[in-house]
């Protein structure tokens, strides 16, 4: 752009002038708009090589522009450009990511299991914690069947309470010719029910976590106590092989996840109670960010869980049988996260 | 010297909700800090979003399932809702633009407080506690009015428990919610604005000379808003900044008010910019010459 003929003027007008300045500068910032704009609707695969050799370019031409419009020019609407066009190109610029492709094969493959290794510490204590609660119900309603009540839900039990009859509890087991009279169209509608309630459950033991950790312990402390009430009530009537089948099968996905979510509230917690030599935010942030890893774990682990309660529960009436699928699902979760390999080196 | 104060409040305001942001090339991009109320409004607008789209795919699978008699529909319209409520955040501040409609809408989006880049990570983990924040209050009016037993100053205590939680971001200075706490991040301006044209270069600027004394009576604010007027082309506004300008340095009407205007703007910027120069920037008419 060729800057407009300067009239003349008094001589004490400085040589130097903002409307030169930008008649000068102003092709470069409009080819870094059309740059950034490009790159945000198609991304950095569209840009030609040349283009891309422009990026840098323009960008610090735009920041150099910056800085000297700020000491020198009172053009607010060119002040304001600027500062708008340099901070979107800035987080353009520096915040280039890999592609979609390699970060979900990082995610898999690094990411995730170093994530849930660097809570083993957290998951260890959420672990007790259930089985201490599974433990507390347990005892007390082996002693006294009352406390059955105070523990489970009327509607959650559906009959299964300690006034039920053998007969009956070993039906609500089975399942196989149960669900096959209703018609086993239902199956997957439950298990996705059941995938969607329990993500939900574990996103709120996650973010409960904050609160220095002790709402998600008493939310998974309570879970244990749901679950050994049960215990007790099956193995009072002789049938708690069979009920360790029903459970086990997805039961060791989904507990397992249900410690990883409150794992990962507590590993929050634990960062704002005692921050260590950072500051307090920065290790909410750190532990935020490797608990947000966990939960995208979390909810894939549900996922399979969901599938494992909604069709192989109800498919698969062998106890034998669910006890293998569910020690196999316990080893695959374990070798994947715990079996050391090599640092992700990129 | 009320307006005066009111001036430098208003500054102060203004340079409080700044915050400090150096790129490697060592430019201070000076991030603004965006307000709860376009917090807010982004919120609102993303949650009728996501309700509208709810319902057009509830629309959908319902007529699918009608039509095709299965009810694989019921599962795809389950884990639908599911992805819709708990994605429909992350998904699109994993984009290049780190904001959802609403607050590209509001102009503002999601940067990581070190100035690194915006990891997934951290916008999983600011997301998931919104579920947290907006579903807690709800939940404790739900759980309340569910159980009769539970007294009503008992709800109120609760649902007041977690609305400190939730406005969390109305009690610190950087408008953190507890997400953004916890993934190290931070919400901030990031507008688009266009490239309005240089009206310092008009030729219509030169129509008129004023002295000296005529342009030593404004300051920065003054000549800012003037521009703003001028790029606003509101002819009852231009009337009456032109009188209040007239009035002020004792001229009298004698020409259009867009062509006083703009040579007084040319001159005021000229004449303030050459001060700038020389270190002395004049921040409204209040301040010392």
């Amino acid at each position: 752009m060729i800057p407009p003929a300067a009239p003349a003027r008094p001589i004490d007008t400085p040589s130097f002038s903002t409307s030169r300045f930008r008649a000068e500068r102003e092709a470069d910032w409009i080819a870094f708009d059309l740059l950034l704009a490009k790159l945000e609707k198609k991304g950095a695969a569209a840009l030609t090589s040349d283009e891309l050799l422009q990026l840098p370019l323009l960008y610090r031409a735009t920041l150099s522009s910056l800085s000297i419009a700020r000491a020198t020019s009172l053009d607010k609407a060119l002040l304001d450009h600027l500062e708008a066009l340099s901070i979107r190109g800035y987080f353009l610029v520096y915040g280039v990511r890999e592609s979609r492709w390699n970060r979900l094969r990082r995610f898999f493959l690094y990411d995730w299991p170093a994530a849930v290794r660097s809570v083993w510490k957290e998951t260890l204590i959420i672990s007790l914690i259930i089985l201490l609660g599974a433990l507390t119900s347990y005892s007390l309603v082996s002693n006294n069947p009352e406390w059955y009540f105070n523990f489970v839900d009327e509607e959650m039990a559906g009959g299964r309470d300690p006034r039920a009859t053998a007969e009956f509890l070993q039906s609500t087991l089975g399942h196989g010719k149960a669900a096959a009279s209703k018609g086993e169209s239902g199956l997957h509608v439950f298990a996705t029910y059941l995938f969607t309630h329990n993500s939900q459950v574990s996103i709120l033991s996650f973010a409960l976590g904050f609160a220095f950790g002790v709402p998600t312990m008493m939310l998974e402390y309570y879970q244990g106590i749901g679950l050994g009430a049960m215990m007790a009530v099956f193995s009072a009537k002789g049938l708690g092989y069979d009920f360790g089948g029903w459970l086990f099968i997805h039961g060791t996905t989904e507990l397992f996840a249900a410690a990883l979510s409150g794992a990962a509230g507590l590993r929050i917690g634990t960062a704002v109670v005692f921050p260590g030599a950072r500051g307090r935010l920065q290790a909410a942030s750190d532990a935020g960010r490797t608990a947000g890893k966990v939960m995208v774990g979390v909810i894939l682990m549900l996922f399979a869980a969901g599938l494992l309660e909604g069709f192989g529960r109800q498919l698969i009436t062998d106890t034998m049988l669910r006890y293998a699928i569910g020690s196999l699902m316990l080893l695959f979760w374990l070798a994947y996260y715990y079996i050391p390999r090599r640092e992700d080196v990129t | 010297m009320t307006a005066a104060a009111a001036n430098a409040k208003s500054r102060t305001a203004r340079a409080k909700k700044i915050r400090q942001f150096i790129t490697p090339e060592g430019v201070d991009l000076e991030l603004k800090i965006a307000g709860s109320g376009l917090r807010f409004g982004a919120l609102l607008v993303d949650l009728i979003l996501i309700q509208l789209t709810l319902l057009l795919f509830s629309l959908l699978m319902l007529w699918i399932g009608l039509a095709s008699q299965s009810d694989t529909t019921a599962v795809v319209w389950m884990l639908g809702a599911f992805l819709l409520r708990t994605f429909w955040f992350i998904g699109f501040e994993l984009g290049s633009r780190a904001a959802t409609p609403g607050k590209r809408l509001m102009g503002i989006r999601v940067v990581a407080r070190d100035g690194g880049r915006l990891t997934a990570d951290a916008v999983v983990a600011r997301n998931l506690i919104r579920e947290l924040e907006i579903f807690l209050p709800l939940m404790m009016l739900g759980v309340g009015v569910a159980e009769d037993a539970v007294s009503g100053w008992l709800i109120l205590a609760g649902v007041l428990w977690s609305l400190t939680l939730s406005l969390f971001l109305l009690f610190n200075r950087d408008r953190m919610r507890m997400g953004d706490l916890i993934a190290g991040t931070w919400v901030v301006m990031a507008q688009r604005v266009k490239l309005d044209a240089d009206i310092g270069v008009d030729a219509a600027g030169d129509a008129m000379v004023f002295s000296e004394a005529e342009l030593a009576v404004y300051g920065i604010f003054e000549l800012q808003e003037l521009e703003r007027v001028l790029r606003g082309r509101d002819p009852r506004a231009m009337r009456e900044v032109a009188d209040a300008i007239r009035a002020k340095i004792g001229r009298a009407i004698a020409e259009e008010d867009d062509v006083f205007l703009l040579s007084y703007y040319r001159q005021l910027k000229a004449r303030l910019e050459r001060k700038l120069l020389f270190g002395k920037r004049r921040e409204d008419k209040y301040a010392s010459d």
